[in-house]
């Protein structure tokens, strides 16, 4: 496997390119003129905080969508038309965060998926599938039998897997969207090295990272998107830190320039009502390894860190929805009973869960009824049944204080509209006056009037005294948390204790860079 | 103009009860009424002997054990479950009952025990059934389906293999009395089964654990982050299930005064599609009781007037499949049918 020769005055080889490519959906421009290519033998970073562009330049680049104006090209051809899938799977491939191998077929199928290798017929010869599967598993390095069942592998061995597939393919363009989310520091490890081994292969890799030591211990270029223009490219080497988190940042509009608007002096927070000690979970939407936190009554704790750092899962453990390995939670001073979210309610915990459609809400049932799903004890009498008038006065309380929009108290929650459907999820979190309040990202996708309705309501729980644990990485959201608590890969990484804070900082913090405090 | 009215903040004046809304559930429950009136029409022309009072006693105590089953597993397919093994515990039950207190002469086991205990059996069999299948299917996880399906064989095999296919009769008259007596010209077991519907009723729309069921129903996990008690309820809800079919089988058993070998076989298709045409829906949290006695309702006249008409006993099943069929898609059709 020898580096194949590129001589200072030949033009080196590019597997894939985008020029000037440009892409809309509705008003919204997702990419605006963007040039990025990426050389055999190369590995090319790409950075952007979420929503920068990033996703859409993945998906013109694999062929998902057409983009509006410019060109892509592929191993240096014009790209293939878009129903065309087999050439563009022969000559790119994305491996996204989110595993696409079929759990129930074993590694060799996996690879061959769709592919029989029986001589061009239908018949699939077993042993040469095997046989080929090892081979390639072999040449680049690979160490994962062939013969196990995928639903059984690691996420390490997963991406190996849909790796070799697009290797195998012929496929010389690899996209890696933040392959190291969901790895430990040793596969991380062991992940570069395999990357570098297709780089020696002349492999041309884009290399999509939330991490930014990632970018300078893997790239050779890097090229940073924000809102869809593209601010930022060259070699690794002559890009400072400071500049490449300044390009990722910008210049924020005035209102929120350098620092986020925050709580301002909250006077004296009052007592611990929650604590949580050296918890350790281990979860598929990011593991949590020796955290510790408390909150105060009067305080609103943010715990700020990307999709998978293990914020949403400490969350969880708090209100029972998973069970902890180990480590203690205590509110109110009484140990928490792991794994049972209705005595969390009981102790006075309110949930937000982090997905609405998943968790927040009965689709089916009206605003009220799910408004008051979380107090169905405080709306029963005698016999348990129901009291229609007092559950309706818990509601309405609720409705006004959001200002939830709905013809009635009746009509289900599914016809609302997506704010308000968050709304009644928050709503129905705050109707048992809780003394604990754990939200997860309880702004994510709402208008900016029902963001506005929904933070001024938890501002206002704090400020009557309820401890707030607010996980959020919207750092609009930031801007009712009087004290702040950072997480990268499970672990706490950074704490800011006084607003206002400091906008760079905060996401260098959030993004893994040592952050000098 | 519906626009105008989202468009409007929800104040504090704002109607408590919308009564659109209202409407239109009631219509969706009711759809099958139409359906029921037409079939009446034809089973009078079929045979005059239809319009007569004692068989339209005789089509409600036809539906009043087939009922007891049909609110049974109304209630779990409302907690997102089904329990197939319905039928087998409306077998197994009531000739665990019937044995222990028949004289050995009318194959029981000669211990003649006193009837009373004999229908305390029958409700322990239900309790200890509904309790297995429960524990098994929502704490052990394993499918409801292939489970219950599997309890289903067992029970309706041990029914059989204990008696070695013989029928347990001469029972005593405490036993049989829910399926055998009337009140004020009308047999007690139907008594019983629009007692049931109308508690079950009023239980799911006004008790706080009738709601969480359509809570649990609708969306398992938001029902569990809202603090429900979502694993406690469920079993209960197989236990009672068990425990109303455990019951049924005793109607059954009156009616006939005899437990048979057979007694519940293929009971549960009947059953399934009673609640689906009824507008129950099969993937939880949608429906009401009052659609689903509608379904039963149709279903035994259909049963009815089959057996009214001069079609061969020997088709009776094909046309009963078809029309079920046909109601399924009239179902569909209105949208009662939401699976």
């Amino acid at each position: 496997m020898e580096r194949q020769p590129t001589g200072p005055a030949a033009a080196p080889a590019l597997v894939g390119e985008a020029e000037r490519v440009s892409k809309s959906f509705g008003e919204t421009a997702a990419l605006v003129d963007v040039t990025l290519n990426v050389q055999a033998g190369e590995v090319h970073g790409l950075v952007g905080r979420n929503g920068a562009g990033k996703s859409t330049l993945v998906s013109l680049l694999t062929g998902l969508s057409r983009p509006d104006r410019g060109t892509i090209r592929l191993a240096g051809e014009p790209a293939p038309a878009l129903a065309d899938r087999v050439a563009w799977l022969a000559r790119v491939a994305c491996v996204y965060q989110r595993s696409m191998v079929v759990p129930p077929l074993t590694v060799a199928e996996n690879v061959f998926l769709n592919r029989p290798t029986g001589g061009g017929g239908a018949i699939v010869d077993w042993r040469r599938m095997r046989a080929e599967a090892r081979e390639l598993m072999l040449e680049w390095g690979f160490d994962v039998d062939v013969d196990h069942e995928a639903g059984t592998l690691t996420v390490e061995q997963r991406q190996i897997v849909e790796i070799a597939r697009a290797l195998s393919i012929g496929a010389r363009f690899l996209i890696l969207d933040e392959p190291t989310a969901a790895l430990e520091k040793a596969a991380v490890e062991r992940l570069f090295e395999r990357v570098r081994r297709m780089r020696e292969g002349g492999v041309g890799v884009l290399y999509i990272s939330h991490h930014l030591e990632e970018i300078y211990e893997i790239c050779d270029r890097v090229s940073v998107l924000r809102d869809g223009e593209q601010v930022l490219s060259g070699r690794v080497a002559d890009v400072p830190q400071a500049q490449l988190v300044a390009a990722m940042v910008g210049s924020a509009p005035p209102r929120r320039a350098t620092q986020i608007e925050a709580a301002t002096d909250r006077g004296q927070a009052g007592d611990v009502r929650l604590e949580v000690r050296s918890l350790v979970v281990a979860s598929r939407a990011g593991s949590v390894d020796d955290v510790s936190l408390s909150v105060r009554a009067g305080e609103c704790l943010g715990l700020v860190g990307l999709d998978g750092s293990g914020t949403a899962t400490v969350a969880d453990a708090i209100v029972g929805m998973v069970k902890p390995r180990s480590g203690g939670i205590t509110v109110n001073g009484s140990a928490a009973r792991a794994g049972r979210v209705d005595a969390a309610w009981r102790r006075g915990v309110g949930y937000v869960p982090q997905d609405r459609h998943a968790r927040g809400f009965s689709p089916q049932l009206g605003v009220a009824e799910n408004l008051t799903l979380g107090v169905l004890d405080r709306v029963a009498r005698r016999f348990g049944l129901v009291s229609a008038s007092a559950r309706d006065a818990i509601a309405r309380r609720q409705v006004e204080q959001l200002q939830i929009v709905a013809r009635s108290l009746d009509q289900p929650v599914s016809s609302l509209s997506g704010g308000n459907q968050q709304k009644v999820v928050v709503g129905r979190a705050l109707a048992p006056d809780p003394s604990v309040l754990v939200a997860i990202n309880p702004t994510v996708g709402v208008d900016v009037a029902s963001k506005e309705a929904l933070l001024d309501a938890l501002g206002r729980a704090r400020d009557q005294g309820v401890a707030v644990l607010l996980v959020s990485d919207d750092f609009e959201d930031l801007r009712i948390c009087t004290r702040l608590v950072v997480m990268v890969r499970g672990k706490v990484a950074a704490e800011f204790d006084r607003p206002p804070w400091d906008r760079q900082r905060l996401i260098a913090a959030v993004e893994g860079l040592e952050v000098a405090v | 103009m519906a626009e105008r009215a989202v468009e409007r903040k929800a104040t504090p004046a704002a109607p408590r009860r919308d009564m659109r809304l209202v409407v239109v559930k009631w219509f969706r429950e009711l759809t099958l009424v139409p359906v029921i009136v037409v079939l009446m029409i034809a089973g009078a022309v079929v045979n005059p002997v239809f319009f007569t009072p004692s068989n339209l006693i005789n089509v409600a105590e036809g539906g009043a054990a087939l009922g007891m089953v049909v609110v049974a597993e109304s209630l779990i397919l409302l907690t997102g479950k089904f329990d197939i093994s319905l039928q087998g515990t409306f077998g197994l039950a009531a000739l665990l009952g019937a044995w222990l207190i028949a004289p050995k002469a009318s194959e029981g086991l000669g211990t003649e025990w006193s009837p009373w205990i004999g229908l305390l059996i029958v409700l322990l069999v239900g309790l200890a059934v509904g309790t297995f299948n429960g524990l098994l299917v929502i704490k052990a996880n394993f499918n409801a389906f292939i489970f219950t399906l599997a309890m289903s064989i067992l029970l309706t095999g041990l029914q059989l293999g204990w008696l070695g296919g013989q029928t347990v009769y001469n029972l005593p008259e405490a036993y049989i009395y829910i399926g055998a007596e009337s009140w004020f010209g009308i047999p007690v077991s139907v008594w019983i089964t629009v007692v049931t519907f109308v508690v079950a009723a009023l239980f799911l729309r006004y008790h706080r654990i009738g709601r969480a069921m359509y809570a649990i129903g609708g969306n398992l996990e938001a029902a569990r982050s809202a603090g429900i008690q979502v694993d406690r309820i469920r079993i209960g809800v197989f236990m009672a299930a068990s425990v109303l079919a455990a019951i049924g089988g005793l109607m059954q058993a009156g009616r006939v005064t005899a437990v048979t070998a057979g007694q519940g076989s293929n009971l549960i298709f009947g059953v399934f599609a009673a609640a689906v045409i009824g507008g129950i829906s099969l993937e939880g949290g949608r429906g009401r009781m009052v659609g689903a006695l509608t379904g039963v309702i149709l279903l035994s006249l259909v049963t009815n007037i089959l057996t009214l008409s001069n079609i061969s006993s020997t088709w009776i099943d094909a046309v009963d499949g078809g029309i079920i069929l046909i109601a399924l898609g009239l179902a569909k059709l209105i949208g009662t049918e939401s699976a």
